[in-house]
């Protein structure tokens, strides 16, 4: 960590990254999954209606999607300002 | 080869694999014991978290709560795996880098204080030990309805077993049996999926199963379930919902919030190597997780349909009228599968209107046209009543699968249960020798002593909780929820603060903890009775009616505690002296990657 500025850009990226994510994490699961199920559930996709695929099914698969796309993102955030491990 | 020997032999194949490997990674150093020597790789992690996550509770229950629960089902799936995004944004790499072994050494370096350390190892024990509970019932359960043994005898064979790898191999033993138990319950878990599924909807993977049409009609499963379920009482499949939406939202985050305080859990991503592994594993971890829990649904529809196309042959004829008398199964002519699992009580028929024909339904129901239907074909109520662990239990014998597939679901449920006994184990005793050893009584040990400590600590722990899988409390059924609960509500909180907040100090974290987990447990309280002693309930105080508080179940009430206790820490901190320069300094540390070394015992 070079200086104090960069510390501080890196760690506002950082929870900004993380806003982001928790966001779409927020609007996938209790959004459409619980909020909203309802009304997406006249929306079908295949066989399941959409809110209901989103409680349990949908949700899932895309928080494996965040984590990686998150690690990924965290992994050049580090490169960025030089904090990575060697 | 019969059913029984096959059983043996699978069951006892497993177990050769977990003994052959505590030999191989016996831990010779504090660092083995606790973290597996740090050095553990992401993919591995990940699965070891997997096993260690998925319990006796997901393998053999889930699939059957989802299946009563429909729709509403979705909290536990949503609950149980987002908690893992949080795990992976906001605690696992800041703790990693952090570098200590246990949840409650960070706690005690953050918050500079000996008494937060001994408040998170409070809170620790008791999320720990409740959560062990049902774990220990679990092993006797498989044992004694597979193998044919006692349940107390199935739980002695559980306790040598786990005492074999996780005395002698700690986290070493323990991460490298998960990756085998792993493999044996998600392949336990799928082999009957798949086939059911084929069977049901002809497509061969179960999460695109779920969503294809019914073979031989031109409806699709989920809404073929769905009439089925409305012609017999019970709310539709795909809308159920638990209590309410308000409900179903806070179990929901209690669940997510309690996933990321669990300190088995946290404990596992103590043994990578690198702050950036961290951030993988946890992303593999759910990547093995998400094998089961997207599996889960559509076992539970499909078992849950050919339950009802079982009793009821209308379910399978197109516009079939469920209450027409020759469409109730005789009890005479019922599949071999039920007279098996009717021996061990799961499943139960009692013939209320005397006409020897099984008729399976809402009787609870309070649509008015529908008890008049009840009325007219004579029926006086509904006369199976059905454990929900049957759903799991009993699939591979409803969808006729070969011996071989049977006995690779009793393997994997014993696998689940011991996988994570062990997780929580290994959690018990490191903060036992660890933290309130080491840490708080005897701060000079050696580290040859330390690890004896551990060693005992372990043993004792599993003696422990092997009496009370013997003689499980009152309360056992609602334990694990209850042990998320406090993890929601204490120690999520504490090490949320601890990150993300340079300010909080420890007189705030004390206080934050103690009253996330006192509003939590006397919330429990009210409901179950005062420590779950019957006749102690005080709901009397609120006006007598159960979730008074907008409706919201004790089980979902984590997530209250949790605000409660950042609240709390707060106000407290506003009113009490400034966190020292250095701890400032040390969050800032803990906030970028570089710098990360193996994780170390030094305080």
């Amino acid at each position: 960590m070079s200086t104090d500025n960069s510390s501080k850009a890196y760690w506002k990226d950082t929870l900004s990254l993380v806003r982001n994510m928790l966001i779409i994490w927020f609007v996938v699961s209790y959004g459409a999954g619980i909020l909203f199920a309802g009304a997406l559930n006249s929306i079908s996709l295949g066989g399941y209606p959409l809110g209901f695929w989103f409680a349990q099914q949908g949700s899932i698969y895309v928080f494996i999607a965040l984590i990686f796309y998150y690690a990924k993102a965290m992994g050049k955030l580090d490169e960025k300002y030089d904090v990575h491990e060697d | 080869m019969g059913l029984q020997a096959m059983t043996y032999f699978v069951v006892g194949l497993t177990f050769a694999i977990y003994i052959g490997i505590a030999v191989w990674a016996r831990a010779g150093s504090t660092s083995e014991f606790y973290s597996a020597g740090g050095n553990v790789g992401p993919v591995v992690n990940g699965m070891a978290i997997g096993a260690d996550w998925m319990s006796a509770a997901s393998f053999i229950s889930m699939a059957g709560l989802i299946a009563n629960m429909g729709y509403g089902g979705g909290l536990f799936l949503m609950g149980w795996t987002g908690g893992y995004v949080l795990l992976a944004m906001l605690l696992a790499p800041y703790l990693r880098k952090f570098g200590k072994f246990t949840v409650p050494s960070f706690v005690s370096a953050r918050y500079y204080s000996k008494g937060a350390s001994l408040v998170a190892v409070l809170c620790l024990l008791a999320a720990s030990l409740t959560y062990i509970i049902g774990q220990m019932t679990g092993v006797g359960v498989a044992f004694s309805r597979f193998l044919g043994v006692s349940n107390a005898m199935g739980i002695y064979i559980g306790m040598g077993i786990v005492f074999m790898y996780a005395v002698f191999g700690g986290m070493k033993g323990i991460t490298y049996t998960q990756v085998a138990q792993y493999c044996v319950l998600i392949l336990a878990y799928t082999v009957p999926a798949i086939f059911i599924s084929m069977q049901l909807t002809g497509n061969p993977l179960p999460q695109l199963g779920l969503g294809s049409g019914f073979v031989g009609t031109d409806m699709s499963l989920l809404g073929k379930l769905d009439t089925v379920v409305t012609d017999l009482g019970f709310g539709k499949y795909t809308t159920q919902v638990p209590g309410s939406l308000l409900n179903m939202f806070v179990y929901t985050v209690s669940l997510m919030i309690g996933t990321a305080g669990l300190p088995h859990v946290i404990m596992r991503f103590f043994t990578v190597a690198t702050v950036k592994d961290a951030r993988y594993s946890a992303g593999y971890a759910l990547i093995f997780i998400a094998l089961l829990y997207t599996t889960a649904p559509a076992v539970a529809a499909m078992a849950r349909l050919n339950l009802h196309a079982t009793v009821n042959k209308a379910v399978m004829q197109d516009g079939g009228d469920v209450f027409a008398a020759e469409n109730s199964i005789v009890y005479e002519t019922r599949p071999d599968w039920m007279k098996r699992w009717e021996v061990t009580g799961l499943l139960k028929f009692k013939d209320l209107n005397g006409d020897g024909r099984i008729q399976y339904y809402n009787a609870k129901s309070k649509d008015a046209d529908f008890l008049a239907k009840v009325e007219a074909a004579g029926w006086k109520g509904s006369e199976l009543s059905v454990n929900r662990d049957i759903m799991v239990l009993a699939n591979p014998e409803i969808a006729l699968l070969p011996n071989w597939v049977i006995a690779l679901v009793a393997a994997g449920g014993l696998a689940a249960a011991l996988s994570t006994a062990a997780g929580l184990l290994l959690a018990i005793s490191s903060a036992i020798s660890h933290d309130l050893f080491k840490g708080i009584w005897f701060p000079n040990m050696s580290e040859q002593k330390e690890l004896m400590t551990g060693k005992i600590a372990m043993a004792c722990s599993i003696v422990v909780a092997g009496y009370l899988g013997l003689n499980p409390p009152g309360f056992a059924a609602g334990t694990v929820a209850i042990a998320f609960g406090l993890a929601a509500s204490s120690i999520f909180p504490c090490l949320m603060m601890g990150i993300f907040s340079k300010t909080m100090n420890k007189q705030g974290a004390i206080a934050g903890m103690l009253s996330g987990l006192g509003i939590t447990m006397f919330y429990v309280f009210a409901h179950k009775g005062i420590f779950f002693i019957k006749g102690t309930e005080f709901l009397g105080l609120f006006g007598g009616k159960s979730s008074f508080f907008f409706g919201i179940s004790p089980n979902a009430f984590g997530a209250i505690g949790a605000i409660v206790n950042f609240a709390v820490a707060f106000a407290v901190k506003n009113m009490t002296p400034p966190v020292p320069e250095e701890i400032a300094q040390m969050v800032e540390d803990v906030r970028i990657p570089r710098g990360s070394s193996a994780v170390d015992g030094a305080h």
